[in-house]
């Protein structure tokens, strides 16, 4: 039956199409989806395609920092600086709170002028060409990644000198396990809070200070929470007593990815 | 004028609440005890009252202590006004902790009681405390005849301040509430009204956060002795402060309206998501001297009784209305202006 209606118009020389709508379908037909940051409500679906955006990010990222390598070498200067600077102060700390909090304010700093630079060295041409290459999503999560990736790298190294020059006497008792994650995770947690400062900052003139401004009073219940967890691990408190922290240390990393994807693209329309 | 009556009922609710706050009386307590230590054997101390009645209701006045379940009376008591006395107790038996609860009854009165009045000193603590028999004589009960606050022992008459502090933070959470929901309207509609109403709303959250700060200060004086201490609930207010800081000078920092308009609403709902964590989730997770966080009690039977919630809900309304009220006026004002440069009040 189908087929002789097929065959007749056929034959008829001209080929009609029947489809319960005519004109309107055009639109169903799925084209290319162009990251509309346009859209009123920021829930959109997690499309994996952004993955491999997100990806090309970390690994542009990641190159023209091996080009750049001055720079990135500016950010472990830094740290090695600070920390140099603690050692001709304090020589040797024996007490396990103050050289935890030293490490941590050293750590913060460091992350500040690190994070600073993820959005301000893109230039106005260069940010442009991202924006219509890639999702604002892809962006954020891209170099939400990348930093946390430079910051632990630069955590671990800055941890490695600080207990090299300023004594390892605290660690006696440490509980390795627990203070590993407690670097990988601050490293991550300020990673991640600090990307959406450093959009946020990179749009005003005065970039470094709009970052301390803006960045300190969020960052500080994260803060807070990793000098506990990371005094329990240094002094050996059992697991048990300490996961209560690395929770909540999971809890506001994952807030702050949340909030950075949901707001990222109302900053990166300019 | 029809739609303004909760502006006047706020207002009224207020000033009703101040002056019913600070007029009522406070109930009968015993704020203070000298020496506070109990030496072994015989010693005699004097007892500070507060609003009490000892000579009136001298004849059915009894004191005794409390330790473990072993109950101490005085030998001897000598009433010196109505609101100090002498008493003398002499114990030499072995007792169960460290500190001893006084108790006080007359028929004016009730029962008064001060949680570890005396600390011990030269006695034998024991896991095997020795029985003392129960000295009381018969016990009366009495309600209250006026209505009056309760008297905390360390409160004593600062626990008014519980009608001004408490509800400036609640005005202050709820009109930041309002900034959010405005932020969120901005960046959904890009109308430059719903940022200044952000603003504003910041303004005033601001404003009602700096008078929790000081209340809560003088507060922090006259309990525990120190204008300011470090404490998790004390930290995450000063940070929710500084916060709405760096919001007014990002906002103020940029000079393309829409562009620092946009930048606010991100900064805006990214740091309350971040106070609130501060403010209200981790206080609860650590120890704190503060009420209401970490296992302390707030609005419990024990610390606030009908009496005192009677004047203090009506007072956390009524600041909320005031607080909205002044937001109000203030976002009708930015908005004028705003007609007033562009010519319309999108």
């Amino acid at each position: 039956m189908v087929d002789s209606v097929w065959e007749e118009t056929k034959e008829a020389g001209s080929i009609k199409f029947r489809s319960p709508c005519s004109f309107d379908c055009l639109s169903n037909i799925p084209i290319l989806s162009i990251p509309n940051t346009h859209r009123p409500i920021p829930f959109h679906i997690f499309i994996p395609d952004m993955w491999s955006e997100a990806k090309s990010i970390i690994a542009k990222d990641l190159r023209m920092e091996w080009r750049q390598r001055h720079a990135i070498g500016s950010v472990f200067l830094y740290i090695i600086a600070s920390v140099f600077v603690a050692y001709l102060g304090f020589r040797q700390i024996a007490s396990v709170p103050v050289w935890n909090a030293l490490f941590w304010i050293i750590v913060l700093f460091a992350a500040f002028n690190a994070a600073s630079r993820s959005f301000a060295s893109e230039s106005d041409g260069r940010r442009l060409y991202l924006y219509s290459l890639a999702s604002a999503e892809a962006v954020v999560i891209g170099k939400m990644v990348y930093n946390a990736i430079l910051l632990l790298v630069m955590v671990f190294v800055g941890f490695a000198i600080y207990a090299l020059m300023l004594g390892t006497s605290p660690l006696a008792e440490a509980n390795w396990g627990a203070l590993i994650l407690a670097l990988a995770l601050g490293a991550i947690g300020l990673a991640f809070t600090l990307t959406l400062v450093s959009a946020l900052a990179s749009q005003t003139d005065n970039n470094l200070g709009m970052m301390a401004i803006l960045g300190l009073p969020v960052i500080l219940p994260l803060l807070l929470i990793l000098m506990r967890f990371s005094k329990n691990a240094i002094d050996g408190i059992a697991w048990s007593v300490n996961a209560i922290y690395a929770w909540q240390l999971l809890a506001v990393l994952l807030l702050s990815v949340g909030l950075s994807y949901i707001l990222f693209p109302y900053l990166w329309r300019e | 004028m029809s739609i303004a009556w909760w502006k006047w009922l706020s207002a009224l609710t207020v000033l009703i609440t101040l002056i019913v706050g600070l007029k009522a009386p406070l109930s009968p307590g015993i704020p203070a005890v000298s020496p506070d230590k109990l030496d072994y054997g015989a010693t005699s101390v004097t007892i500070t009252g507060y609003n009490t009645h000892f000579e009136e209701a001298s004849s059915s006045l009894q004191v005794w202590l409390k330790n473990g379940d072993a109950i101490f009376c005085p030998y001897e008591m000598a009433v010196v006004d109505e609101n100090t006395m002498r008493v003398s107790f002499s114990i030499t038996e072995v007792i169960d902790g460290a500190f001893f609860d006084l108790y006080l009854n007359n028929d004016l009165d009730g029962t008064l009681f001060l949680p570890m009045a005396f600390l011990q000193s030269g006695m034998e603590v024991g896991l095997n405390p020795d029985k003392t028999e129960d000295c009381r004589k018969e016990i009366t009960v009495t309600e209250a005849a006026t209505y009056d606050f309760p008297n905390q022992p360390i409160l004593n008459e600062t626990i008014r301040n519980i009608l001004v502090h408490v509800p400036s933070w609640f005005a202050m959470i709820f009109v930041m509430l309002l900034s959010l929901i405005y932020s969120i309207r901005f960046l959904n509609s890009s109308k430059m009204k719903f940022d200044a109403g952000a603003e504003t709303a910041a303004h005033v959250g601001l404003l009602f956060a700096f008078i929790g700060l000081a209340t809560g200060s003088i507060w922090a004086r006259f309990t525990w002795g120190a204008w300011w201490v470090s404490d998790p609930r004390l930290n995450g207010a000063a940070m929710g402060v500084l916060v709405y800081l760096a919001y007014f000078v990002l906002k103020s920092s940029i000079n393309d309206k829409e562009k620092s308009a946009r930048l606010g609403a991100v900064y805006n709902i990214f740091a309350f998501t971040m106070m609130i964590l501060f403010v209200m989730v981790l206080p609860r997770m650590t120890e704190s001297l503060h009420p209401g966080v970490g296992g302390n009690p707030a609005f419990s039977q024990y610390d606030i009784d009908d009496n005192l919630r009677l004047v203090f809900y009506p007072a956390v309304i009524g600041w909320i209305g005031m607080a909205v009220w002044i937001f109000d006026v203030r976002y009708r004002m930015t908005k004028l202006r705003y007609r007033e440069l562009l010519g319309n009040d999108e």
